[in-house]
């Protein structure tokens, strides 16, 4: 059917400028990968060579230094993520756009079936229904049902990875970026997760996702980019009046 | 997304003022004092805009010039430049091209306002529920039994208990006294919300109860917001998008977790980098 890409990332580089120290850290540089409908394209490399960063630059929590990021959306019009408009982003978050964060932000008072209906309720649908759907995958995920109206905020790491991934695969994004989805997993929840990996896959979800283990990748990738660590790790800025 | 609110290079200026003043002042000069006249540039070039049911975070230190610019809005001050456009059931409005009358109209029906001090915005010598009819009373609401359910229903609303609604606002807590005002706020339902450093003096655990109270809010009826503040707490919380005001100018506007995680202003990133 559709094999143009759902995202294409053209010579995406990532430094941050840090004015403080006088400062420029390289993160990412010359990042091209793409990403299909269906598919899931692996990121992989060591510590340092921007794999987060990339990530983060396509939801725009970062503002890309160079490089284009290009979005096909639903509608089939093409958008730079690296700088369209704020609007744009926010509504391409709400309704095609879903990250899978390395760490669970939540607030401490929110119970966790309530943390996973979440994007579903940002997309309009009604509360009890979205509730509804975010049991049906914190059951799918292997989250003891007693953990189901407390706050994420106690849980294990392994246990708030996975209320992280009930809420980015509950809205079946179009395109899903997940950071290390799998790190703090043990064996049987990781076959869960793979699984329901597996699954949105066949639903079209199109998936760039960090990986540290070659054995999955070989699992579930369709497509691997390695990228590779930055280099000149710090660079001094030049003095402004010399 | 329809847009609600649009403001174009709002300036004010607290004294006589001087052809220099502005260039002589902002965040390269690390003042917002004009050293040639002595008057204080609070804010200038003010630009953005604002869509109907989100929440604009503006953050800033004190003398940043961020209540300023929301209190032109809310015509507690006269901006000595620039525009700004309300956009409201198919009508717009030059907020300050407006008369008197029409700007009071637009202050008591479509806009709500909730300072940081509750004396501000309540009337101490009448009763909370008075407070609340007071606003629905210029709304020609004139049914008591009407305003009497009503005010009922707000301050329920805010979980504030109803049965102390014939109460002066001095008899309650400063939390209380903070949900009383967001009630009269709320009074006529208006599409558009200022909400000057509301949190900012309260225990921690009121803060919260607070700041969930106006998520609901917004969710419920969809209220366009400006949330004002020096807490970055609050801002991760609530707002979408973000202004960083220094010295009467805005420095930094971007997506709420982009200012956060990836400030480009040496500013912003101080500011950040000293959050607890």
């Amino acid at each position: 059917m559709n094999d143009s890409p759902v995202l294409r990332v053209k010579d995406y580089c990532k430094r941050f400028e840090l004015h403080e120290q006088n400062k420029i850290i390289p993160s990412s540089s010359n990042v091209n990968l793409d990403v299909y409908h269906a598919c899931l394209t692996a990121l992989m490399g060591p510590t340092g060579a921007g794999k987060s960063t990339v990530l983060k630059g396509i939801y725009r929590t970062y503002l890309p230094t160079s490089g284009r990021l290009l979005y096909r959306t639903a509608a089939g019009h093409e958008i730079d993520l690296a700088c369209a408009d704020e609007y744009q982003i926010l509504e391409l978050r709400r309704t095609e756009i879903g990250f899978v964060t390395q760490f669970l932000h939540a607030l401490p008072r929110q119970a966790t079936e309530d943390v996973v209906a979440q994007p579903l309720l940002q997309k309009g649908m009604d509360r009890l229904q979205a509730q509804d759907m975010a049991r049906e995958m914190l059951a799918a995920m292997n989250l003891p049902e007693r953990l189901w109206a407390i706050s994420p905020a106690t849980f294990s790491g392994g246990e708030k990875q996975r209320v992280n991934l009930a809420r980015g695969l509950v809205s079946r994004p179009r395109l899903l970026l997940m950071d290390e989805p799998t790190a703090s997993l043990d064996p049987t929840t990781t076959e869960h997760v793979i699984r329901l990996i597996e699954q949105i896959k066949t639903e079209g979800v199109a998936m760039l996702a960090i990986f540290h283990q070659p054995e999955l990748v070989r699992r579930i990738a369709d497509e691997v980019v390695v990228l590779q660590q930055a280099v000149g790790i710090e660079t001094v800025l030049e003095e402004m009046n010399g | 997304m329809a847009k609600i609110l649009e403001v174009r290079h709002l300036s004010k200026v607290y004294g006589r003022g001087c052809p220099r003043c502005f260039e002589l002042t902002g965040p390269e000069y690390e003042t917002n004092i004009c050293p040639a006249c002595g008057s204080v540039v609070a804010a200038h070039d003010v630009s953005f805009d604002l869509h109907k049911g989100e929440i604009l975070g503006v953050m800033g230190e004190s003398g940043s010039g961020k209540s300023t610019a929301v209190k032109c809005l809310y015509f507690d001050e006269r901006p000595d430049s620039g525009t700004a456009s309300f956009f409201d059931d198919g009508k717009q409005y030059e907020l300050f091209k407006l008369n008197v009358a029409r700007q009071r109209y637009l202050a008591n029906h479509r806009f709500g306002m909730v300072y940081q001090n509750p004396h501000a915005g309540l009337n101490f010598d009448i009763s909370a529920g008075g407070n609340i009819a007071e606003r629905l009373l210029m709304s020609e609401v004139d049914n008591f039994a009407k305003i009497r359910a009503r005010a009922t229903h707000l301050l329920t609303r805010t979980e504030v208990l109803p049965e102390r609604m014939d109460e002066l606002p001095k008899n309650f807590s400063g939390g209380m006294q903070q949900r009383v005002q967001i009630a009269k706020a709320l009074a006529n339902n208006p599409p558009l919300l200022f909400l000057d450093e509301v949190t900012t003096g309260l225990d921690l655990s009121v803060q919260a109860a607070i700041l969930d109270l106006i998520m609901e809010i917004q969710q419920e009826m969809d209220t366009a917001m400006i949330v004002v503040t020096h807490d970055l707490g609050v801002i991760r919380l609530l707002a979408g998008r973000t202004l960083v005001m220094k010295y009467g100018r805005v420095i930094e506007a971007g997506l709420t977790d982009q200012i956060l995680e990836d400030p480009q202003h040496a500013y912003t990133q101080r500011l950040v980098a000293s959050a607890l």
